[in-house]
């Protein structure tokens, strides 16, 4: 890449921020395309997936990154075990189905980044959704993206000034995600307490680096 | 000596207790239940109580990843504590019943794995003794599960030569080599 992303620090509802002092949102906007990863995407899916084996997943809620997100994912309601976190996941994914299954440009950008990080990232239609994002618990009789499913009260969601975007444990609104057609991204990441910042930020530059030099 | 005794004795200066502040008088007691109680003017802070009970979730998840890891290949372990319906703020009570309930499984793994470790030990002090004595454990069989490690491999109580070692009293231990195949040779 000619030059890093320019990242932006996201606004925190003050409930939220008094709550978990250290949540914070990063976001970067980058102009690329989803649509089918090169092969060189797809060569790298298949040396990551190499990397992970049983062992690797056991001892990897102890690894200092994944096990914040556990921790958060507990404070915030979440059963971990159930609902795993990102990270956690494509591990899980790996072992049940012997690889990472390329799926498309984008979602496999953040298959890396998430992996190699352990930060949970998130993207969106940069076009679709307002220049300021952020994070803030829901009020009352609130839908997803504006017009999707409902949502129930004080939910933690990303939104902008107008909008629920995406609710914290990874759903994305369907009108505001992204779709083939997509040309601007705004990528997001969560931050919680126990991640050095240079994780995030080399989450979010992953995602935009695959995006650029698979676009 | 009465006068030493007269020094020595204590001054009190208030030999009766310190004299009370005016008190107003008291209402009757029919009169003080007509009274509405009296409204806290602010609202308690939560957010003490909330910081530590985040902090001692922290900590209890901690301790149930560091129990999960050496359960490991072991099965028949709960590690699962119900979801609160996040993402989202919990209240107070539901932190405290959270941290209650992982308090609850941090206690019930812990035992659990204890257990299982001291059964180990007794099935690996019985191969030792299988070994060295195999006529005394006719047929027992302990496989790699009972030790609480992963594969296959098992050992095994049996007669050598058939039923003329049963007859002649002569046992070994028959080692498994481990997992079967998945698929059979080509």
């Amino acid at each position: 890449m000619a030059s890093e992303p320019e990242l932006q620090l996201g606004w925190v509802d003050h409930e939220l921020a008094d709550e978990f002092p250290d949540l914070a949102l990063w976001t970067v906007r980058v102009q690329a395309r989803s649509g089918r990863s090169p092969e060189g995407v797809r060569e790298r899916l298949r040396a990551l997936a190499s990397r992970i084996t049983g062992g690797h997943v056991i001892h990897m809620r102890q690894d200092p990154v994944p096990w914040a997100y556990r921790v958060f994912w507990r404070q915030i309601g979440l059963d971990p075990d159930t609902t795993r976190t990102p990270v956690e996941q494509i591990a899980l994914d790996r072992l049940k189905w012997g690889g990472l299954r390329s799926r498309n440009l984008l979602d496999d950008a953040i298959t890396i980044a998430t992996f190699e990080t352990g930060v949970p990232v998130v993207a969106l239609d940069a076009d679709l959704v307002g220049s300021q994002l952020g994070l803030r618990l829901t009020g009352d009789h609130e839908l997803l993206g504006g017009s999707g499913r409902p949502l129930s009260a004080r939910q933690i969601v990303v939104a902008d000034e107008d909008h629920c975007l995406a609710v914290l444990s990874g759903e994305v609104a369907e009108e505001r995600g992204v779709t083939p057609s997509t040309t601007n991204m705004a990528i997001g990441a969560i931050q919680v307490k126990g991640v050095p910042r240079i994780s995030v930020e080399e989450a979010l530059w992953t995602v935009a680096e695959t995006l650029s030099v698979g676009g | 000596m009465p006068e030493t005794l007269e020094r020595r004795r204590p001054i009190a200066p208030y030999p009766q207790g310190p004299p009370l502040a005016k008190q107003p008088a008291r209402p009757a007691a029919h009169e003080s239940l007509l009274q509405p109680p009296l409204a806290p003017r602010t609202a308690p802070d939560e957010r003490p109580a909330r910081r530590t009970l985040l902090d001692q979730i922290e900590h209890l998840e901690q301790e149930l990843s560091s129990v999960f890891v050496p359960t490991w290949p072991r099965k028949g372990f709960e590690f699962s504590v119900a979801s609160r319906g996040g993402p989202r703020l919990l209240s107070l009570a539901e932190l405290e019943l959270l941290r209650d309930d992982l308090a609850t499984r941090v206690d019930d793994a812990r035992r659990s794995l204890s257990d299982s470790s001291y059964v180990e030990e007794k099935h690996r002090c019985r191969i030792e003794e299988m070994l060295l004595e195999p006529e005394k454990h006719k047929w027992v069989r302990i496989g790699n599960d009972d030790i609480g490690e992963p594969g296959c491999k098992h050992w095994h109580v049996r007669p050598r030569w058939g039923i003329l070692g049963m007859l002649m009293n002569w046992w070994r231990v028959n080692i498994s080599s481990g997992c079967p195949l998945a698929q059979g040779r080509a």
